[in-house]
């Protein structure tokens, strides 16, 4: 788990020494790979090298083609980008995925305890289990929920658990997403586009499939329309625009579930439901799956100057007229300042033990913590509190020095906007190179629905992978790519 | 459906149509250019055609063959060059991507990426016939892709009403910027010189095979305009487009049940410009005409969109 560890483990060959990981794979191929991936193995030494490379680049049409892009914030005219994609799929062993789904599902359920509870009686402050401040001083907490009862008594709709591997059987959360998690398109269109190069690989391997994750959505939405909808629930998809770097996303599951995309002006209030407005006038909307954050769903409730939302949708909301998808306030469940107590919210709110491990986290509000980390910064990974994407971080391990020096400065002038971890090994899956596979570090995020008809875990998930040899980011916006993710069935 | 994706339908298809009519209009101007000498003026007139003079006079000092092409085909700070409309078709799409099938998304994604590459640098004289004919042939896909793959539903209507909006508004303006030629009172009737701007016009108009096949070699004038305006066989007469308009307006109608003011007027443009013969046209001057047609037919257009709801 430390920085100084001399192994990775591989999903494709288990534990690689740090030569071979960096290298090649060829040493430790003479003992096999593992299980899930014997199949795959076969069939890849019985291809010509030469038209897998061109499957490569066939990929990269198909993805150029579909226009399934996003775009990069800070780049001139928001230009629009693929996000790479390597052909090697990510197997997962059927049983190895029940055991993480478990402590998914365990995971899941308790944040909707804990978002229920700091809304309302607090149990978890007045037990001792999570400090006064952690709540009341943190910018993720919304006030104005307090009290509110969430249709369905639903906060977290849909969560996107960011996963590392690092061993066997070993899981650690490195983010909880339960605002507005993004990639589930790519999880679909990934899987699409191996269907579509490589049908013989699933003939060989029993996948389990991803393609009905649009349909469970919308069941798993239209299970939380408020109880004043009388007759089938309208849902909606809610978009900031053509221009947000996920719009793609956003016209994607809107298309497959067959629901409208709505942007804040195709909305108003009329009569105490949210309606939007079509060719033949205004029609009530009831669920609403929003993807634009808290703070710009309604200028006259959060930000004034927000042109995306909808004046009034809070206090219709507050009446119990529609559902919003994921509820406002659920920032504060997926904080990186709470994160460091996610062992004890999870036995507070389950009473077992958490099945999934949290990667230990010093909180540099802490005067003592903060003197450890300003002595260890070389080896730890520092964030933002607020931060996500993988932008404003450090990675001490692979920093250089000046990087450090000025990260400290940042650090010393607001400490408790910064979080810490130890550098963890993260697993490493084959991509297609030049030279033929090599190993690269990867992090899943599976995508979880939750209804009150229960959980809902789509088998597999998002796989991103760091494209440069070494490196640990792996999001899209610092060149990360994505690879297929295989579930097996048993 | 949303009134915001019945406007991006509407409007994503006049884009297309618009690349497409500026496409032709530049092989027009270019291939009478080439067959006569001190052809110069007739970039004045294809810049007009297209709506384009004013803005090019404001960049350009004077009209040049290459300055004129250029600023149609690829200039960004020109709002109906091909390049433009492009981009603005593809905008259009990514708006309304939900109601479209996936090829027809594909492509106009292809189609933009394409011209995109296309146009990236000046367009050289040896390469401009390849390159009008890609911009043809991409929008051609789109429409293609269109007819084989959508329903027929109000999706499709609204799709159709812009495209025929933009096209009825191109042919008027085409046969505006040359009414003169057509007038029985142009003394060198049969002239060379006119013969070449009658060919120009119908061929601004794809219409040169179309014309021989029902009016034999020799073009008349009169002919000429029965056929841009009047004949219902022709896909780009007024007639023609006009109909569409309401043929498609009427879907609608049946679709949601209730008859708005643009049902009236569509009636009433098909009524008063195109029950009657090319003489009465004629008589009550040509020029005219197109001109209360034109004005009458944008507003239609705004009265669409003011009944469908495509803004707040």
């Amino acid at each position: 788990m430390a920085q100084t560890q001399t192994q990775t483990y591989d999903e494709m060959w288990g534990p690689l020494s740090q030569a071979q990981s960096m290298g090649g794979m060829e040493q430790s191929q003479s003992q096999g790979p593992r299980p899930p991936y014997a199949a795959y193995q076969r069939w890849y030494d019985g291809e010509d090298p030469a038209r897998l490379k061109r499957k490569q680049r066939e990929a990269e049409e198909i993805f150029r083609l579909t226009g399934i892009t996003f775009n990069v914030y800070g780049q001139k005219e928001a230009a629009e980008r693929l996000i790479p994609f390597d052909i090697v799929p990510r197997i997962i062993a059927g049983s190895e995925w029940q055991r993480l789904s478990r402590g998914i599902e365990q995971r899941v359920r308790a944040i909707n305890a804990f978002l229920h509870d700091i809304y309302h009686r607090q149990e978890i402050v007045k037990a001792g289990r999570l400090p006064a401040e952690m709540i009341a001083r943190n910018e993720a907490f919304l006030p104005q929920m307090i009290g509110v009862e969430p249709p369905g008594g639903i906060y977290t709709h849909i969560v996107g658990i960011d996963l590392v591997r690092t061993g066997d059987d070993e899981f650690y959360v490195l983010e909880d997403n339960a605002r507005t998690p993004s990639g589930v398109s790519y999880m679909l269109e990934n899987r699409e586009t191996m269907l579509r190069m490589f049908p013989e690989l699933f003939s060989r391997n029993k996948v389990k499939r991803v393609s009905n994750y649009p349909q469970n959505l919308h069941r798993s939405l239209a299970a939380c329309a408020p109880q004043t909808c009388d007759g089938p629930p309208v849902v909606g998809v809610l978009t900031p625009g053509i221009y947000n770097s996920a719009y793609y996303e956003h016209a994607f599951l809107a298309d497959k579930m067959g629901v409208e995309l709505v942007e804040g002006s195709d909305l108003r209030v009329v009569n105490g439901k949210i309606a939007m407005r079509t060719t033949q006038g205004f029609r009530p909307v009831d669920v609403l799956y929003r993807r634009i954050d808290d703070d710009f769903i309604d200028p006259l409730n959060f930000r004034p100057d927000s042109a995306l939302g909808v004046p009034g949708i809070f206090d219709v909301y507050r009446a119990g007229g529609i559902t919003i998808a994921n509820a406002p306030g659920t920032g504060i469940a997926d904080d990186k300042a709470i994160y460091s107590y996610m062992p004890d919210i999870v036995e507070f709110y389950t009473g077992e033990k958490p099945l999934l491990n949290n990667v230990p986290t010093w909180r540099c509000s802490d005067p003592d913590s903060l003197r450890y980390v300003l002595d260890n910064l070389p080896d730890l990974v520092v964030k933002e509190v607020h931060g996500s994407g993988g932008y404003g971080m450090l990675i001490g391990p692979t920093a250089t020095k000046k990087e450090i020096a000025l990260f400290r400065k940042k650090l010393e002038a607001k400490p408790a906007g910064y979080i810490a971890q130890p550098t963890l090994s993260l697993s490493t899956c084959p991509i297609m190179t030049k030279a033929g596979l090599a190993p690269r570090h990867v992090d899943l995020r599976p995508f979880v629905l939750v209804s009150p008809q229960g959980v809902n875990i789509t088998p597999g998930g998002l796989t991103r992978v760091a494209l440069k040899k070494g490196s640990l980011v792996v999001n899209s916006s610092q060149g990360g790519g994505t690879k297929d993710t295989w579930v097996l069935e048993e | 459906m949303l009134g915001k994706t019945a406007g991006g339908l509407y409007w994503m298809f006049r884009y297309l149509e618009r690349a497409e009519n500026t496409a032709r209009l530049v092989d027009a101007g270019q291939r009478l250019a080439l067959t006569r000498s001190g052809a110069d003026g007739e970039w004045d007139s294809v810049l007009q055609t297209a709506a384009a003079y004013g803005s090019y006079s404001a960049k350009y000092d004077e009209v040049g063959r290459d300055d004129a092409i250029d600023w149609l085909l690829r200039d960004r700070e020109n709002p109906s060059s091909v390049i433009s409309t492009m981009e603005a078709a593809r905008l259009n799409a990514k708006l309304v991507r939900t109601a479209l099938t996936r090829e027809v998304w594909e492509s106009v994604n292809e189609a933009w990426l394409h011209l995109q590459d296309l146009l990236a640098r000046r367009v050289s004289e040896r390469d401009l016939p390849e390159v009008l004919s890609r911009i043809r042939q991409r929008t051609a896909l789109v429409r293609g892709a269109l007819h084989g793959t959508m329903l027929r539903n109000d999706i499709y209507d609204f799709a159709r009403v812009g495209t025929f909006c933009e096209r009825a508004d191109s042919t008027a303006r085409i046969l505006d910027v040359k009414y003169y030629v057509l007038l029985p009172s142009a003394s060198a009737v049969g002239s060379s010189l006119d013969n070449m701007q009658w060919d120009s016009i119908l061929a601004s108009n794809s219409a040169e095979g179309g014309f021989r096949m029902v009016f034999g070699q020799e073009p008349r004038p009169r002919e000429i305009a029965q056929f841009l305006i009047l004949d219902r066989r022709m896909p780009r007469s007024l007639a023609f487009c006009i109909g569409k308009i309401r043929d498609n307006l009427g879907y609608l109608a049946q679709d949601y049940d209730m008859r708005l003011p643009c049902h009236d007027m569509a009636e009433g443009l098909a009524l008063q410009y195109l029950s009657r013969e090319v003489d009465e046209i004629f008589d009550r001057g040509l020029h005219e005409f197109l001109q209360t047609f034109l004005v009458d037919l944008g507003a239609l257009g705004r009265q669409v969109e003011i009944d469908f709801r495509f803004t707040e």
